[in-house]
């Protein structure tokens, strides 16, 4: 049995700092509030206990001003917690723009990550300290959750959807990693590692590791291969909305809805195509569920992403 | 001066014999005792598998058990604790022996009904210990889809069906409740005058009725889905397996307030009677019990912060569930309050009481650290929950649960409990709980994620310290239950109030005669009316 | 006894409370008041499905759309009257009751049951037609044109919430015929008549869930 076990995380990310800061300040107010009602209690149950069965008290029935301060101050402080919590969840939801995207796929019982120069992991994620990274999560089944303690965040990852989460590394080293939502006979084994490497290593790791195709490029291939070019070309006229530049962007549906080009557009656009038309065009879209792979369409999608950066660029 | 013993010959445990007269009675006293050896099978079947747990849980490895047998183990001990144990357990056992009797009523509204209510409830725990027995089910009691729908082997089916089945129980007995208080009040007990028992089972009923059917039909789509394989909640066949975290929780949250509610009721009955003075704050304590029960359908996303719902969404449901704790904590104020120049006694249900007192504080303070998003995001999905939902469900509705049933066990069995040994049970299992469930407030924010059969060597000690203290916890339950049937044989007479407490079920024999009363009682005083002067019973 | 007279031997010795209640008044408010607590569970029990389905409607509107074109706006139509006709004599079947007459009340009890029956027989024939058309949700749903899937959803919705209801109206019918047997035995009178008086409470409310089922389910984009 490991007798030096630890009572407390390390703080190895930007906003665990600030996690741990907001769970002390709860500390002190659970401590205080408890204390002072073990206290109240232990000294009334002792200093007024019954001496004689005859003793029979006077009721006193209440007091408007203590009920409103029992109500107001617990509830200044409570809005005080809320305050606090919720602008830290803002910044923990909120991922810097010129984050280092690296896309997650998990399935029972493993992750998978993909980098963006084309590395890939299993289980293991190597990350470089002090620079923002994303990732964009899906499942390949049921729902999973990925958690980092020290880094004090988590988020689901869901069948179907993305969902996303980033972190800021500030400490060089090796953790773990959980899945954190029930998942099946293999959840406890559902363990990672996140080793957080200083830039110089990391650059080093990045050049080392295994390299396939960049995701942008495997895509480009996917792209090719599915046929996709035929509809979606600067010329292609009424068959499909060109790709150039659209990511990032607003676009106009028929019927006058907007909605934002992100990555859950895009997927819902291979997937479901007739499920938003884009104003202009007709619904001649086939579908491609169960001919791409979660992997295959992350790629596809940072080869759509690629598209904006290299046709502005060209332009130029 | 006590008043003399008063036990009639003929009473509503001895007016007839057989089991006939039990199994098709409608006598609300006889009725609460079938519940009460219902939900004490489902306690001894939800504690066995803790104990495995704990067992298995006091080494990293997975070696007591395997994987699959391990999330069979969670599943149906939480499935059972809180479908078949701590939702009936203060409702169905003390509500329905006391609430006709504290109005003044000779039985429920609906006694037929009532029978039916058990019936339900011995339904739907026949189907779900047919799950069990015929191999488990692993889903986890909150079902998440897709795994609940799609990929879980288990006996996922029978174990809906008999949640979705039980859930009517539920519901009836809310409607029993709800319509008894309004309308079968003894002459001159107006709302104002009402023990808070009857307002925190009001509140209770409530909520019983209004959540319980969104359960029931989101249960039963999970099981159509299964059988008939469509997609209402898996995506791969076009369902959202977040819609079915909405509904399931929309009833899920409000039942802990199910939960809580009727112990917070019992307490206010014990803080009472045992420092013989009236409440401190009636009106506060009973509005707080209403407010509870509203915000309490307001909250539910709070369970979803990390599920991929919006910010905004999440926003709301925090700031919604720090309004809920403040009713909880006006409570506990008050019943200190009352304290203050009474006149304490430390018999057993008291001493319940205070440790009520001190765990759901603890637990209580707790959930503020979950209602915190920020705070939320690390805590989620780890042993942090646990422990906060085992402080306020053992903790608070356990303890309430066992105080009452000593409270009230002279006037259901005509018997006392042993005092001595009533005393050394609560010390017993106030102290083995916190040695269970304080540890894991640590395992969480260290990080041990819930559900996990294996986990890392550093989570061992914590564990360990877990462990022994359930050992201990364990031990305390056993000994009221042993004590408790001692006394039906050998326990001191009791009389009719041998507590000196206001209320009107103390003013009947004990135990009572089948009809409660002789004549109706007429209503004159206050709640709690322990002013100074003699306790008269007529 | 005599048919047509308000009163018998046995709503002499029926026209008593129960013995948990006071008077007849308290058990007819607590009767009342016990139907309208249970009316309110289901409309939580029902309200589920309203909520699921209004989710997936708002996410897939043109495919939902699509789908309940294949029901028949005929047949509904047709059922919506006849269940609101239904409402009616159950209307007039209470009414019958306070006024003690016990061969208008168990006409209009009778009627209401046959109604009750020609909405549930025109119901199968809908749902036959479904199953030939292959509109099942199962292994055998067919569905042109890519989005399957969310057609196998609203037909999902539909026959759980249109079956839900169906299974609401068979009880109904038979609590229906249970109040016809004891109004032939003279069971109710002016003074007593709480059991048909909420079976009628009962009965216009799953007529109000058809009366929101009907246009939410057939009535999407048909202008």
């Amino acid at each position: 049995m490991r007798l030096d076990f630890p009572l407390f995380p390390e703080q190895a990310s930007t906003v665990a700092g600030r996690v741990d800061a907001l769970y002390f300040f709860l500390v002190a107010v659970s401590v205080v509030f408890s204390s002072l009602i073990f206290m109240l209690v232990g000294y009334f149950a002792v200093k007024y206990r019954r001496r004689s069965d005859a003793e029979w008290p006077r009721p006193i029935l209440g007091d408007l001003r203590l009920e409103l301060l029992w109500t107001i101050v617990p509830l200044g402080i409570a809005l005080v917690m809320f305050v606090w919590g919720a602008s830290l969840y803002f910044t923990i939801s909120r991922p810097p723009a010129e984050a280092l995207e690296i896309s997650v796929v998990a399935k029972q019982w493993m992750w998978k990550f993909q980098h963006p120069g084309g590395q890939r992991e299993i289980n293991a994620l190597h990350v470089p300290m002090g620079r923002p990274v994303k990732l964009t999560m899906t499942s390949e089944d049921v729902i999973h959750s990925f958690f980092v303690p020290v880094f004090r965040v988590k988020m689901d990852v869901l069948p179907g959807r993305y969902t996303s989460m980033w972190f800021e590394a500030t400490k060089a080293g090796d953790y773990h990693s959980f899945c954190a939502e029930y998942c099946g006979t293999q959840h406890s084994g559902m363990l990672g590692r996140v080793i957080v490497l200083v830039p110089a290593q990391y650059e080093r790791w990045l050049s080392a590791a295994a390299v396939g195709e960049s995701p942008a490029a495997a895509g480009a291939r996917l792209f090719q291969q599915l046929g996709c070019q035929n509809c979606h070309r600067a010329d292609s006229g009424e068959k499909g909305p060109a790709l150039d530049g659209l990511f990032g962007r607003p676009v106009r549906l028929q019927g006058g809805a907007t909605v934002f080009a992100d990555e859950a557009y895009l997927r819902e656009s291979i997937f479901d195509p007739n499920a938003k038309i884009v104003a202009g065009y007709r619904q001649v879209m086939p579908t491609f569920r169960g001919q791409i792979s979660e992997e295959g369409l992350f790629q596809i999608i940072a080869h759509i992403k690629s598209l904006t950066k290299e046709e502005t660029a060209k332009a130029r | 001066m006590r008043t003399p013993a008063s036990e009639p010959r003929e009473h509503y445990l001895n007016v007839s014999y057989g089991v006939r007269s039990w199994l098709f009675t409608t006598d609300h006293k006889r009725i609460a005792l079938l519940y009460l050896l219902a939900i004490t099978f489902f306690f001894f079947v939800g504690g066995a598998f803790a104990v495995l747990i704990r067992l298995e849980l006091m080494t990293p490895a997975g070696d007591l058990v395997q994987s699959e047998t391990y999330n069979k183990l969670f599943t149906m001990h939480g499935l059972i604790m809180v479908f078949f144990f701590l939702i009936p357990s203060i409702p169905a056992v003390l509500g329905n022996f006391l609430v006709p009797m504290m109005i003044g009523a000779r039985d429920l509204a609906f006694p037929r009904l009532n029978l039916a209510s058990w019936y339900i409830f011995i339904v739907g725990g026949l189907f779900t210990m047919f799950a069990v027995v015929a191999g488990g089910v692993d889903t986890g009691w909150t079902f998440y889809t897709p795994y609940s729908s799609t990929y879980s082997n288990t006996h996922v089916v029978a174990t809906a069906l008999g949640v979705f089945i039980t859930g009517f129980s539920s519901i009836l007995t809310g409607l029993n409740f709800i319509v008894t208080i309004h309308k079968m009040r003894a002459p001159g007990l107006t709302w104002f005058r009402l023990p808070l028992f009857i307002w925190a089972h009001y509140a209770t009923s409530l909520i019983m009725v209004l959540g319980t059917p969104v359960l029931a039909i989101t249960i039963a789509l999970v099981a159509i889905e299964r059988v008939l394989r469509i997609g209402i909640f898996d995506p791969a066949l076009g369902g959202d397996p977040i819609l079915f975290q909405h509904l399931f929780w929309f009833y899920s949250h409000p039942a802990v307030y199910i939960m809580i509610l009727p112990a917070m009721g019992v307490m206010s009955e014990l803080v009472a009677c045992f420092s013989r003075k009236r409440v401190f704050g009636y009106g506060f304590i009973a509005f707080s019990s209403l407010a509870i029960a509203v915000l309490g359908f307001l909250v539910w996303g709070h369970h979803m912060f990390v599920s991929g719902q919006s910010v905004y969404a999440a926003i709301v449901f925090s700031i919604l569930s720090f309004l809920v704790a403040i009713p909880s904590a006006v409570k506990v104020f008050n019943w200190t309050a009352t304290l203050y120049k009474g006149s304490i006694s430390y018999q057993t249900p008291m001493l319940y009481a205070f440790g009520f007192i001190g765990l759901f504080t603890v637990g209580g303070l707790t959930g503020l650290f979950l209602a915190s998003l920020g705070v939320d995001v690390h805590v989620t999905d780890t042993y942090f929950v646990v422990a906060h939902f085992h402080y306020i469900m053992v903790g608070g509705v356990v303890m309430g649960y066992l105080g009452g049933i000593h409270f009230w066990w002279p006037k259901i069995s005509g018997r006392m409990y042993p005092e001595g040994w009533g005393r050394l049970a609560a010390l017993v299992i106030f102290i083995g709980f916190n040695l269970t469930f304080f540890p894991q407030f640590l395992l969480g924010y260290l990080g041990m994620p819930r559900r996990y059969h294996f986990y890392p060597p550093e989570f061992q000690v914590l564990n360990v310290m877990s462990s022994a203290g359930a050992s201990i916890l364990g031990v305390g339950y056993l000994i009221p239950m042993v004590y408790l049937i001692w006394s039906l044989r050998y326990g001191a007479v009791a009389d009719s109030n041998p507590w000196e407490a206001k209320g009107l079920e103390w003013q009947t024999p004990s135990p009572p005669p089948t009809q409660n009363f002789e004549q109706t009682p007429v209503v004159q005083d206050e709640a709690y009316a322990y002013w100074p002067g003699e306790v008269e019973v007529d | 006894m005599r048919i047509g007279q308000g009163r018998s031997r046995l709503t002499e010795i029926h026209a008593v409370p129960a013995h948990q209640f006071d008077d007849l008044d308290q058990q007819r408010e607590a009767s009342s008041l016990g139907m309208w607590v249970f009316l309110v569970t289901e409309i939580m029990f029902f309200g589920g499905m309203f909520t699921g389905y209004t989710v997936y409607r708002h996410a897939y509107p043109e495919v939902f759309a699509d789908a309940s074109r294949r029901l028949s706006v005929v047949l509904g139509a047709l059922n919506t009257s006849i269940l609101i006709c239904s409402s009616l004599t159950m209307a007039l079947a209470v009414r019958s009751a306070q006024a003690g007459k016990r061969r208008a009340l168990i006409g209009f009890l009778v009627l209401t049951m046959l109604l009750g029956s020609a909405f549930l027989g025109i119901k199968s024939v809908e749902y036959a037609h479904k199953f030939h058309e292959h509109l099942v949700p199962g292994a055998t749903f067919t569905f042109p044109g890519p989005r399957a899937q969310h057609a196998e959803l609203f037909f999902s919705f539909y026959f759980a919430m249109t079956g839900l209801h169906a299974l609401h109206m068979v009880i109904g019918i038979a609590i229906l015929g249970a109040l016809v047997a004891l109004s032939w035995r003279g069971r109710f009178c002016p003074e007593d008549y709480a059991a048909v008086e909420n079976t009628g409470l009962y009965w216009h409310f799953v007529d109000i869930v058809w009366i929101f089922l009907f246009p939410l389910l057939y009535l999407i984009s048909r202008t």
